[in-house]
């Protein structure tokens, strides 16, 4: 009789395991209790030991693959038996249960369990119909037996991995593949789901890919991208501003500022008049807890800088206690020491507003993504020379779109229209 | 809980006295110990960096010039240094059954270096998703923990006066964009390392009570 090896729960909160390496090979004898694997999770590394003795009939996953906890990874029977992965025979007589099956259950079952070998690292052998009980409803397994669907091969997004109705109706339906196939390509990026594409493969085994870990940046830009889409419902307006005035202005001032040792900049302008427009229109400076709305006092404002490798957004706080001088001063030091990696973990947080930059590369302008928990974001466009009419002459002036980007469950149409006004009448009629 | 304090151990030393006691704590022959003791200088590989070597920016050349050993271990992590002036601690703990939970014992550690440096001033803490303990952007204290049929080995290691620059051999843990720190930097005075072995044994004792 083949017992199937599950990957075990190490831990509550320990939804997943990888597989690091294999000590046995498929053939090879094991006695129970015998080391037979090692995974590891957060810098963890656990040995396995086999919860039956046998031969190693089939390895399901391959070192380096990252599997849900009970996910069957390996089967063990007797020498020249055939493993029996495609339909389950009779249940096994399984006398422990894997603690993964009942996490809450864990302590009143501690407290009397001897502390034998026997009773270690939870890889009781549980049958695939086992499996689909403590996985899936009853709705779930019958849409699963009428598209043919086997539900163990699936990463649930309920409770405890559980394979919920969502998840089925959106797993693709198998053609002649057997389900050991499945389980072994079913995700190949390793944990897809937290990122939000839960069951499409990133791509198909043998495909000419290259696979490379998210760094910790990647990953957090991710997560807090797909958490804003989600949270937040986007709406953009774009405005058309000239820059002929500030552009002189910049001329004009850039020396003085120099001999100052700051560095002014069009973003230096688009920050100050944003402060500006931030104080007439504090509902761009605020944040939504459930049903109430946070007006923040302070004007704290985030500027996106990106990256070789992601972005930052550090932050100048307070920045309507500055001048133009002083909001110069901090874009650039901030700025400098985000790409020499140099900052404080408090200079990138408790942002009121943010200002992004999708220009800088000379988009016409972009749709930014809003920093949570705040409301809005504003966009720089590309600054270029246009022909502009004035008083029904043609000029050419440089010209800059400024996207705002707002959260539509606070601020309306008619608002983000009269902040981008205001911001567009400051800019044009810059007051250094 | 049992606390032996070894001094400075040879690395291979370390593991055959780990292995030894680990199988003795299978068997009930002894009770949870806590190895507290200082590594010739070092780098060992964990499992996530077995037979790479991505993470090592010193060539071998380098490594033996520093004198510098290198070490394939069987914890959990990727590379670190060991060295003079940093605690290394090794707990051989059974989890099994009460306290069967890999991520809680990693927590607990964490938690118990996290009051040990508090005692002296520091004010350290967790960076989710980063194991170990961090002061600002620099990791104070590595771990890394092996777990064999609930039997601990492996652990921790808190730099109270390590020469950092050994560091710059390594991508620490793997993690790039991070730096390490000690606690004679951060306090900018020396640490008596024995000072450090009874705040950390009086920390584990408080967080492993049992």
């Amino acid at each position: 009789m083949a017992n199937e090896v599950l990957m075990p729960q190490m831990g509550e909160s320990i939804a997943e395991g990888t597989i690091v390496r294999w000590i046995k090979k498929v053939g090879d004898a094991v006695d129970r209790d015998e080391p037979l694997f090692e995974i590891s999770t957060d810098k963890v590394d656990a040995e396995i030991p086999s919860p039956s003795a046998g031969v190693v009939l089939e390895i399901r996953v391959k070192e380096g693959e990252t599997v849900p906890v009970n996910s069957v990874v390996a089967v063990i029977g007797a020498a020249g038996e055939k493993s029996s992965s495609a339909a389950p025979s009779a249940p096994a007589a399984t006398e422990d249960k894997p603690a993964a099956s009942q996490p809450t259950d864990t302590k009143p079952a501690e407290a009397t369990a001897p502390a034998t070998t026997q009773a270690t690292a939870a890889t009781a052998p549980t049958t695939v119909e086992e499996l689909r009980r403590t996985k899936s409803s009853p709705v779930v397994r019958r849409i699963a037996a009428e598209k043919g669907i086997d539900i163990t091969t699936l990463q649930g997004t309920g409770i405890s991995g559980r394979v919920t109705k969502k998840d089925i109706l959106g797993a693709p339906v198998p053609t002649a593949a057997p389900a050991a196939a499945a389980a072994s390509t079913g995700s190949p990026a390793g944990k897809p789901a937290a990122l939000g594409t839960p069951s499409i493969p990133a791509f198909a085994p043998g495909e000419n890919v290259r696979v490379e870990k998210m760094s910790v940046m990647r990953k957090k830009i991710a997560e807090h991208m797909v958490y804003s889409m989600a949270t937040s419902p986007h709406v953009y307006s774009v405005y058309e501003v000239d820059f002929h005035r500030i552009s002189k202005l910049r001329e004009k001032l850039k020396a003085e500022y120099d001999a100052a040792g700051a560095r002014l900049t069009f973003t230096s302008f688009i920050a100050a008049a944003t402060v500006d427009a931030i104080r007439q229109f504090p509902f761009v400076n605020a944040s939504i807890d459930g049903d109430t709305i946070i007006y923040k006092r302070d004007i704290n404002l985030g500027i996106a800088v990106a990256l070789d490798n992601g972005l930052l957004v550090p932050v100048i706080r307070n920045a309507d206690e500055r001048n133009l001088l002083g909001i110069s001063r901090s874009i650039a030091d901030l700025a400098a020491r985000a790409r020499s990696k140099k900052l404080n973990p408090e200079e990138v947080q408790g942002g009121t507003f943010t200002i992004t930059n999708p220009g800088i590369f000379g988009a016409l302008y972009g749709l930014p993504v809003i920093n949570q928990p705040q409301v809005a974001i504003l966009g720089v466009g590309s600054i270029d020379k246009r022909p502009v009419v004035i008083d029904d002459a043609i000029a050419v002036h440089p010209v800059c779109h400024l996207t705002l980007g707002y959260d539509h469950r606070l601020i309306d149409g008619a608002e983000a229209g009269k902040f981008l006004a205001y911001l567009k009448e400051r800019l044009e009629n810059f007051e250094a | 809980m049992e606390v032996r304090r070894l001094g400075t151990v040879g690395y291979q030393d370390a593991l055959d006295l780990q292995a030894d006691l680990v199988e003795q704590r299978r068997r009930d022959e002894i009770g949870d110990v806590l190895l507290l003791l200082e590594h010739p200088p070092v780098i060992t590989l964990g499992v996530k960096a077995r037979n790479t070597r991505t993470n090592i920016l010193a060539t071998d050349a380098q490594l033996a010039a520093e004198g510098v050993g290198l070490f394939q271990s069987g914890r959990g992590g990727d590379v670190t240094y060991h060295g003079p002036g940093q605690l290394v601690g090794y707990p051989i703990f059974n989890l099994n059954p009460h306290r069967r939970d890999v991520h809680k014992y990693v927590r607990d550690i964490e938690q118990a270096l996290i009051d040990a440096v508090a005692a002296f001033g520091i004010t350290a803490g967790r960076v989710p998703g980063l194991t170990g303990i961090w002061v600002d952007q620099n990791k104070l204290a590595a771990i890394g923990v092996r777990i064999s049929r609930w039997i601990t080995s492996h652990g921790f290691a808190l730099n109270v006066a390590t020469n950092l620059s050994h560091f710059d051999l390594i991508v620490p843990c793997g993690i790039q964009d991070r730096g390490v720190t000690s606690m004679d930097r951060l306090l900018g005075r020396d640490v008596p390392m024995a000072e450090v072995e009874s705040a950390v044994e009086l920390a584990f004792r408080n967080v492993f009570r049992e």
